[in-house]
């Protein structure tokens, strides 16, 4: 690594921070999307049909509606965090 | 009125809206025609990005596939909406931070490479000019069938259209009337959907009517699933696909659709990083509310559809059926010679062609609804094919007259210059795509589905790792995004063009189609990039430098040249 004064590592360990906490949230949010879709969709939509949910087998309720709608909150979700990530890690615009 | 006037007055009308907002936003400056000068509001964005990526197959097509496909028509729905999650996570606030004009634009500057920005403008190029085609024809077909002209004077009269638009307009000309197209075809889309929704169940919302009971107080799922498995159909609710295979394809839809270059390039066009996220979200929460609307009226269509054709007489057929029989999308051959309408799942037994595309097109009518809201389809139909068109011929454009000449052939030229190269660019693509249009190679029609494969084997994982793993270099780039193209592109000419004899699940890899084969393309890609990058020397430091920067939000706009 290069050398560097002290203002600057500073900047440099606060962006790492910044990065990582982005990373866990982006993780987080990935598995949901992942859970709802692929898991309640596809992998799990047999077990699950033989549960109800308004008037729908809910594995098929999951690949056709669910699903959708968690994509549609989760990326709401990431704004407001990643708003609320900016400010704290002092990287936001304006 | 009648549905012709009905027809002729709502397209007439939109065509109008379209044409005033494209000479009150008019393109003075390459950074308004690529990319809206960065100025356009969030929502607006949301909107214009939305209509941009519903096609004439979202809107026409989807629902009738979906009809015909059950629980397998799944992978769409979950596919074309899931990749808006990867595309606002992992893509979009770090493309708006890098801030420049086009997908090839990152891709040269992140691998410091001519060679990988002349592949990444093959691969958007191609992917465009397939997708574009198929808009065109959806516009002819309205034409011809909602308002009797011939088949190439309505893609003529698309493409003046469009033409007008798109070379005057730009980016920012197109954006404003896709604002306008979402709403048309919105409106268009939820009319009869609501319509069909209370005539079948009672309840005026599509989403939570064909999960209710109809008159009967029969769940309507339960009971399509009774007439269609009476009929030797699956039950509509079971899927005949692998689960292996739905994977796959769902999987190379989501990564297809935040690899495709028309939707990348919207997030280039909000001032800042902020922007960026909550316009991913709008563009999301627009098109989910399509794509949750589609599977109703999927449910919906195809019940109505054996209610009034399966087991009933020719000569009380409705007159849907015989005014779609002149456009060849339905017809009915009389195998026994009953003079009743047979449609079955045994191939023998079944006496009725139905085309997928008839489920949206001809439902209004189907379902009796009054002649404006028959009109009102296709007014929608145009919208959604229009803004796509739009769209695609813009990343056409400005891959030619930005990333080959300015970039690349011609750096000396001025911003007047490259903007008047820009506008012949499109020019010359809608002749081409107008022409595509009108005598459709048979290729055409199956290539569109694989843009996805395509967009996903190449693009995606470039652009990912150039983001989120600061040691990805040049080599990794180019030799991941070749083979991962090249392994997908030789799976699907295998199967669709050099023997299509053998395109059976036992002949698959892994029990894979070639329209999932996309995802192991990625893999494969993702795979070749991380060893290549491993064994060859890291990228310079100034690279480096410039991922460090685009992981931050701040500074956004300003120059990002080191």
């Amino acid at each position: 690594m290069n050398t560097k004064n002290d203002s600057d590592h500073q900047n440099r360990s606060g962006a790492v921070a910044y990065w990582k906490a982005n990373i866990r949230l982006v993780l987080t949010l990935l598995a949901i999307w992942f859970a709802v879709s692929f898991g309640a969709g596809i992998l799990l939509v047999d077990w699950l049909d033989q549960f109800r949910f308004a008037g729908f087998r809910l594995g098929f309720w999951f690949a056709q509606q669910g699903s959708i709608y968690t994509f549609v909150v989760l990326v709401f979700v990431y704004v407001w965090r990643m708003n609320r990530l900016d400010r704290e890690h002092d990287v936001h615009e304006d | 009125m009648d549905v012709m006037t009905w027809t002729y007055l709502l397209v007439g009308a939109s065509f109008a809206l379209y044409i005033g907002i494209a000479v009150w936003a008019r393109a003075g400056s390459t950074a308004e025609y690529y990319i809206a000068g960065g100025g356009v509001p969030p929502i607006a964005n949301g909107m214009a990005t939305a209509a941009d990526w519903m096609s004439a197959a979202s809107f026409i097509s989807m629902a009738g596939l979906i009809a015909f496909m059950g629980r397998d028509g799944s992978v769409y729905l979950m596919g074309w909406t899931g990749g808006y999650v990867l595309l606002a996570l992992l893509l979009a606030p770090y493309l708006r931070k890098f801030g420049k004009f086009t997908v090839p634009d990152f891709v040269g500057d992140r691998y410091y490479s001519q060679t990988a920005r002349m592949v990444a403008v093959v691969c958007a190029i191609f992917v465009s000019f397939t997708y574009v085609a198929g808009q065109m024809r959806g516009v002819g077909i309205v034409f011809s069938r909602f308002l009797e002209v011939d088949i190439t004077l309505g893609v003529v009269i698309g493409m003046a259209l469009v033409f007008f638009y798109a070379v005057l307009g730009g980016m920012k000309g197109i954006t404003y009337t896709q604002v306008a197209q979402y709403c048309v075809l919105i409106f268009a889309y939820m009319v009869p959907a609501i319509f069909i929704s209370l005539l079948l169940t009672g309840n005026p919302v599509p989403q939570l009517g064909f999960g209710s009971q109809g008159a009967d107080g029969v769940y309507l799922l339960d009971k399509l699933d009774g007439l269609v498995t009476e009929l030797g159909f699956t039950a509509y609710t079971a899927g005949v696909k692998s689960t292996i295979d739905v994977f796959c394809i769902t999987l190379a839809l989501m990564v297809g659709t935040a690899g495709l270059p028309h939707v990348i390039v919207r997030f280039f066009t909000v001032p800042r990083v902020r922007d960026a996220r909550i316009s991913a979200g709008w563009a999301l929460l627009f098109i989910a509310i399509l794509y949750t609307t589609a599977p109703a009226i999927a449910t919906f269509a195809r019940v109505n559809l054996i209610d009034t054709v399966s087991g009933q007489p020719y000569a009380e057929a409705p007159g849907w059926i015989k005014s779609w029989e002149k456009t060849g999308l339905i017809a009915w051959e009389d195998k026994n010679g009953d003079a009743v309408m047979q449609y079955n799942a045994a191939p023998d037994l079944n006496e009725m062609t139905i085309d997928r595309d008839i489920m949206v097109l001809a439902n209004p009518e189907i379902a009796q609804l009054p002649n404006w809201v028959i009109a009102l389809v296709a007014a929608g139909g145009l919208a959604a094919a229009l803004s796509t068109a739009a769209g695609l011929l813009l990343v056409i454009s400005t891959s030619i007259s930005h990333d080959l000449l300015k970039k690349t052939l011609m750096p000396g030229i001025t911003d007047k210059q490259e903007l008047l190269f820009a506008r012949i660019a499109a020019a010359v693509a809608i002749g081409i795509a107008g022409s595509l249009g009108i005598h459709p190679p048979g290729f055409v029609a199956q290539v569109v589905a694989f843009a996805f494969g395509l967009a996903a084997s190449s693009f995606f994982p470039a652009i990912i790792l150039g983001i989120f793993w600061r040691r990805m270099n040049k080599e990794g780039a180019i030799a991941g995004m070749v083979s991962g193209i090249s392994l997908t592109a030789a799976y699907i000419i295998y199967f669709k063009f050099i023997d299509p004899a053998s395109n059976v699940a036992d002949n698959w890899f892994l029990g894979i189609s070639p329209e999932g084969i996309g995802s192991v393309g990625m893999v494969v890609n993702f795979g070749v990039s991380f060893a290549v990058a491993a064994v060859t020397k890291a990228p310079p430091q100034t690279i480096q430098e410039l991922v460090e920067n685009i992981r931050v939000p701040r500074g956004a706009g300003a120059a990002v040249a080191h």
